[in-house]
């Protein structure tokens, strides 16, 4: 982007302060949200509307004692929890949140994304194992295969988006979303995306590799302080990443009406998604690992490789 | 561009001698990670971005996950880095160090005999040539790996197949009741 040159540097800034910020907002709205959707107050006593429970919730976090169990192994033990941000953090660079804000226009951004959230992956795995413990072992596990197998899909179901667009330019996707947006001629695409989206964040009801009520907080059992905090942000950045990539490959980007400002039609529908995360949290029961697992393999991905036949036969008859 | 070059090699190399080394086996695993992720960027540089993504999505975001994943169902402990490091003496080294000299004499070679030097400039090659090539001239190659592939999955087919399912005691159908599942 030519035109972004002069102010690259702002731009990165504002990308990793709004990101950072919003994973911080998310704990108050989410559960402000679900208190709202479960008939309750939620916290509102903090400020106004509760708001500085954010504030307080952080500075527990920070001043919190950080064990390292005697048991754990130790490099490992204190990478895992960085490697979730960084990927996700990293991620954020290919998204294009208006035109001309973007931090890098890579040719291949969507392949980008797969790539950082495949090392995702690393932080569940390296933190479970390396805590030792059998608890966090077997959550450790449950995120991997859970992980690796919905990565498939996803790849997969991104691929209808990217036979449409012809490129993998995320900027040049959504610009060919001018007359059409993607989800009404990728509707299964969309939501076989999204239905990794929330397996890739291990948020609820997929929060398997964590599952409080059987595995005890799962991976991240042992982990105490910023380090527990650090997974916390990267699965809220994780949710904001996988709610700015469903609007960048299906509902348009930052294409809307004129009497809005692009950024502001972004903002507006990435919030939607982010409330459709929450209130899934707030009403759907966890599936079972074995239920997990066969859906995504005997479900999924039979729809997956149908929807990409189709997509492909159809654009092919078109051309001719 | 070229630093970086220089720069991500320098890290693929040393990576690699240390997954060679480590004799806990996760940390060899991880700096086999760094080691994939430092060749993705020298591939990067190099002009084929297409090939540095799937580098990164095929090898370090796929591959040795599963292979972390089966380690850490192995549950190893202490007494199996000893039993290791008692395996690594020096006499082991020897075999591969030989071949490893005679590829680096090759290679060696390769970039200093004048004949070898590349004439043409780099060019970038995107996914489109990467298809239009597997697609093209190599499509025999890429019906080769699929029935590999395929192969693969019908032996992991053969070996997983469960006998029975059983989910639960109480879930199972009995006499006289229909399935209650």
């Amino acid at each position: 982007m030519e035109t972004a040159a002069p102010n690259y540097f702002l731009i990165i800034g504002g990308v990793l302060f709004v990101m950072l910020n919003v994973a911080a907002a998310l704990i108050w709205v989410e559960r402000r949200m679900l208190a709202l959707w479960q008939d309750r107050y939620g916290p509102n006593r903090a400020g106004p509307f509760g708001l500085l429970i954010v504030a307080a919730d952080s500075i527990k976090l920070f001043f919190k004692q950080d064990w390292v169990p005697p048991f754990a192994d130790k490099p490992v033990f204190v990478l895992a929890p960085a490697i979730v941000v960084i990927s996700v953090l990293l991620s954020f660079v290919v998204i294009p949140f208006a035109p001309g804000i973007i931090v890098a226009d890579l040719n291949i951004g969507l392949l980008f994304f797969l790539a950082m959230s495949s090392m995702g992956a690393y932080s569940i795995i390296l933190g479970g194992w390396s805590s030792n413990n059998k608890y966090s072992l077997l959550g450790a596990m449950r995120g991997a295969a859970q992980m690796i197998s919905y990565e498939v899909f996803m790849g997969l179901a991104l691929m209808g988006v990217v036979l449409m667009a012809g490129s993998f330019n995320l900027r040049e996707i959504v610009e060919a979303q001018r007359g059409l947006w993607f989800f009404i001629p990728q509707i299964l695409g969309f939501i076989i995306f999204f239905i990794a989206g929330i397996a890739e964040t291990h948020r609820l009801p997929f929060d398997i590799p964590e599952a409080e009520s059987e595995l005890i907080a799962g991976f991240h059992s042992e982990y105490s302080g910023m380090k527990f905090g650090m997974f916390f942000i990267g699965e809220y950045m994780g949710i904001t990443l996988i709610s700015c990539m469903l609007v960048t490959l299906y509902f348009g980007g930052w294409l809307g009406p004129d009497f809005l400002p692009p950024i502001v039609w972004f903002i507006i529908k990435v919030v939607a998604f982010l409330m459709i995360f929450i209130l899934l949290r707030a009403s759907m029961p966890r599936p079972r690992y074995d239920q997990l697992m066969e859906y995504g393999w005997k479900i999924l991905l039979p729809l997956t490789l149908v929807n990409l036949m189709v997509t492909a036969a159809v654009l092919l008859w078109l051309e001719s | 561009m070229e630093l970086t070059f220089y720069i991500a090699a320098a890290v693929a190399t040393v990576a690699t001698i240390l997954t060679i080394t480590r004799y806990n086996i996760i940390h060899a695993l991880l700096y086999l990670v760094v080691s994939f992720l430092a060749v993705a960027v020298v591939f990067f540089t190099l002009g084929a971005p297409f090939m540095a993504a799937l580098e990164i999505i095929i090898y370090a975001g796929a591959i040795v996950v599963l292979i972390i994943f089966v380690i850490m169902m192995l549950n190893l402990t202490h007494e199996d880095v000893d039993k290791e490091k008692a395996w690594l003496t020096p006499r082991v080294w020897v075999g591969p160090a030989i071949l490893s000299l005679v590829l680096l004499a090759e290679l060696a070679y390769i970039i200093l005999a004048p004949d070898t030097q590349p004439t043409e400039a780099l060019v970038a090659v995107d996914a489109r040539v990467v298809g239009m090539s597997l697609y093209g001239p190599y499509m025999l190659g890429v019906q080769l790996c699929g029935i590999l592939l395929m192969a693969g999955i019908v032996g992991a087919y053969h070996l997983g197949r469960q006998k029975k399912k059983v989910v639960h005691r109480f879930l199972q159908p009995k006499e006289g009741r229909s399935a209650a599942i």
